[in-house]
C-alpha cells in the first residue's frame, strides 16, 4: 500500500530522514518508533504531501506523493500530531466540514459522519465546541477526522501522547479495531504501545532505519540468550566453576560481596538453564537466596539500538 | 471550486463565531460615521464624497485586521497540516479564504446605506457618482484584502501580519496621494500604484476601465503571489 524508496529530507546539512526505504503492506499495522527527533513526523509529513521529500520516492496505493498529489491524499486519513483542530467550531460541524472538504457525497454525508461519531464515542460530545473538549475527546475527534472519508490507509502520528491512562487504552482499542479494515501506519515512542498494537515495527533513529522486524523477533534477536541473575550463599570460586560447566552457559559474571555471591549468568538462545543451575549449586553445598531471568523487553532493545550500546544487559 | 465554497464557508463562520467581525464593524461604523456627519456639517453638500476621502484611510486600518488571521492562524495552531493534506488544490485555500474576507469587507460597509437614505432625506444626492463609489469601494476592498492574504501567508504572527498589512495599505495611499498633481515620469508613476487617484475617479462618478483593470490585476496578481507563497512549503 505504501512503497517507500531511498526517501531522504535534508534541513539545511541535517539529514532528517536519511535515505530509508520500507514497505507498508495491505492491512497490516506498521509502527514507526524512535526517539524525538528521530524523523518519524518528517516521514509522515511527506507521506501525507505536506513537504517534498529532498530525493527519493514514496507511492501511497500507487500514487507518487509528489506527482499525483491530490489522489494520494484521496487515499489517506492523517491525524497529525497534537491534533490540531478548529477551536471555536462544534464537533459535528467540524466533521461536516472535513467531509466536503474530503468530498465525501451530500448523499452520504450524513451517514458516514454519524458512523465517525458512533465508531470514535465521541456521541456525548456531538455538538460541544471542540476548544471546550478534554485532550481525548479531541484526540478522538481528530481520529474520527480520519476516518470520515472512509480512507484506505490511516498516518497517525504520535496517536495516544498527552493522554491519561485510561484515555490511552481506549485509543489504543480504538485503533486495533480500525487495523481490522484499514492499513495503518503510527508512530509513537510508547514500546508497549507497539507491542501491543503493531505486527511490525521500523525502529528510526537520526533519520536512518535502525531495524524492521515483528515486535517478538525484535526482542529474541536482540536479547542473544536468555540472562540469570543470582544470589548464592557458598564458596564463590567453586560455584563459579561450576556454573561456567553447565552446558550452554556463554558467560558468568561473579560479584565477590564475601558470604553471599552474585551472578550473572548467560546462556545461549532459547536455552533454559535454570533447573541445571539448581542441581548444580546444591552440588556444590551453595544455598540459592534468589534466581532471576531477565526477560528483555522492547523497551531495551529500543534503547541498545538507539544509543548504540553494544554490552549485553545484565 | 466546490472545496472553495467550503472554505468559504467555514471562514466566515469563523469570523463570526469570533469577536473579529463584530469589533471590526463597529470601529468602522463609529469613524464612517463621525467623518460622515462632520463632512456634512462642514460642506452642507449631499455628497459621500468628502467622506469617503476619510473612509479609505479608515478601511487601511481595519482591513488587515480583518485578515490578519487567514493564514497566520493556521500556522500557528497547526491546522494548516490538516487542511493542505487533505484533497483540496492550494488554489481553493487561498480564494477561498481571500473570498470570505472580501465578503466581511463586504458586511463591515453595508451600513453606510444608511448615510444614502439620510441623504436622500435632506438634499438630493447624485445617486450615479454614488453606486460609483460603491463599485470603486468593493473593488478597492478586493485590493486591500488580497495584500492582507499575503502578508498573512507569510507570517505564524497575527500581530505582525495585522501591522506590515496596515503600513503596505497605508504606502500605497500615501504615495497616491503625495504624488497627485506633481509633474514628470516619476510622479505619474507612484500615482498610478497609489490606490488614491484611482479611487477618486469612482467618487467623482467616473467607472473608468483603466481603473477598473488595476484594481483587478493587482488583486488577482496578489493572489497568484498568496497562492505559490503557500505551495512554496511544498518545495522547500
Amino acid at each position: 500500500m505504501i512503497k517507500v524508496e531511498q526517501l531522504a529530507k535534508r534541513y539545511a546539512d541535517v539529514y532528517a530522514v536519511d535515505h530509508i526505504s520500507f514497505e507498508v503492506n495491505q492491512g497490516e499495522i506498521l509502527g514507526l518508533l524512535g526517539p524525538n527527533g528521530a524523523g518519524k513526523t518528517t516521514t509522515m509529513r511527506i507521506l501525507t504531501c505536506y513537504m517534498p521529500a529532498t530525493s527519493g520516492t514514496a507511492t501511497v496505493d500507487g500514487y507518487d506523493v509528489f506527482r499525483d498529489s491530490i489522489n494520494v491524499r484521496k487515499q489517506i486519513g492523517y491525524l497529525p500530531e497534537n491534533v490540531p483542530l478548529y477551536p471555536e467550531m462544534r464537533v459535528k460541524e467540524y466533521l461536516t466540514f472535513r467531509a466536503k472538504l474530503k468530498r465525501v457525497s451530500y448523499r452520504e454525508r450524513k451517514l458516514k459522519i454519524d458512523e465517525c461519531i458512533e465508531k470514535c464515542r465521541i456521541k456525548e460530545v456531538q455538538n460541544q465546541i471542540i476548544g471546550t473538549l478534554s485532550k481525548g475527546y479531541r484526540q478522538r475527534v481528530g481520529l474520527a477526522d480520519t476516518l470520515v472519508h472512509d480512507p484506505k490507509i490511516l498516518i497517525l502520528d504520535e496517536p495516544t501522547i498527552g493522554l491519561d491512562p485510561n484515555q490511552i487504552r481506549q485509543v489504543r482499542q480504538l485503533i486495533k479495531e480500525l487495523g481490522e479494515k484499514h492499513t495503518i501506519l503510527l508512530s509513537t515512542h510508547i514500546l508497549p504501545e507497539v507491542e501491543m498494537l503493531c505486527g511490525r515495527v521500523i525502529i528510526i533513529n537520526k533519520g536512518k532505519i535502525v531495524a524492521m522486524d515483528t515486535p517478538s523477533n525484535l526482542e529474541s534477536q536482540l536479547k542473544g540468550g536468555s540472562n540469570i541473575v543470582l544470589e548464592v550463599r557458598g564458596n564463590g570460586e567453586k560455584i563459579k566453576n561450576a556454573l561456567s560447566s553447565i552446558k550452554g552457559v556463554k558467560k558468568v559474571v561473579w560479584h565477590d560481596k564475601g558470604e553471599v555471591n552474585n551472578f550473572a549468568v548467560e546462556a545461549e538462545k532459547g536455552m533454559d538453564i535454570r533447573e541445571d543451575i539448581f542441581s548444580n549449586i546444591v552440588k556444590n553445598n551453595g544455598v540459592i537466596r534468589e534466581m532471576k531471568q531477565v526477560v528483555v523487553t522492547l523497551e531495551e532493545v529500543f534503547h541498545q539500538i538507539t544509543t548504540q550500546e553494544q554490552e549485553v544487559i545484565t | 471550486m466546490i472545496s472553495t465554497g467550503t472554505i468559504f464557508q467555514r471562514e466566515i463562520n469563523a469570523y463570526f463565531l469570533s469577536p473579529i467581525a463584530y469589533v471590526v464593524i463597529a470601529v468602522f461604523m463609529v469613524f464612517s460615521g463621525y467623518f460622515f456627519s462632520v463632512m456634512l456639517g462642514l460642506t452642507q453638500e449631499s455628497t459621500l464624497r468628502y467622506s469617503l476621502a476619510y473612509t479609505q484611510f479608515i478601511l487601511s486600518i481595519l482591513t488587515p485586521v480583518i485578515t490578519m488571521r487567514l493564514f497566520a492562524e493556521e500556522y500557528k495552531t497547526g491546522t494548516i497540516e490538516p487542511l493542505m493534506t487533505a484533497p483540496v488544490t492550494d488554489f481553493a485555500v487561498v480564494f477561498g479564504k481571500f473570498l470570505s474576507a472580501w465578503a466581511l469587507y463586504n458586511i463591515m460597509i453595508a451600513p453606510t446605506a444608511f448615510y444614502i437614505i439620510f441623504l436622500a432625506w435632506v438634499g438630493s444626492p447624485d445617486y450615479g457618482a454614488i453606486i460609483a463609489s460603491y463599485v470603486g469601494l468593493i473593488l478597492m476592498g478586493g485590493l486591500f484584502v488580497a495584500i492582507g492574504l499575503l502578508v498573512s501567508a507569510v507570517t505564524k504572527n497575527q500581530i505582525v501580519a495585522a501591522v506590515i498589512g496596515i503600513v503596505a495599505l497605508l504606502i500605497l495611499l500615501v504615495i497616491g496621494l503625495a504624488s497627485t498633481g506633481n509633474e514628470g515620469w516619476f510622479y505619474s508613476c507612484l500615482s498610478y500604484i497609489g490606490t488614491y487617484d484611482h479611487w477618486d475617479t469612482f467618487t467623482k462618478g467616473i467607472i473608468d476601465t483603466r481603473d477598473v483593470v488595476y484594481y483587478g490585476s493587482f488583486t488577482a496578481l496578489l493572489i497568484f503571489i498568496a497562492v505559490r507563497i503557500v505551495e512554496s512549503r511544498r518545495w522547500r
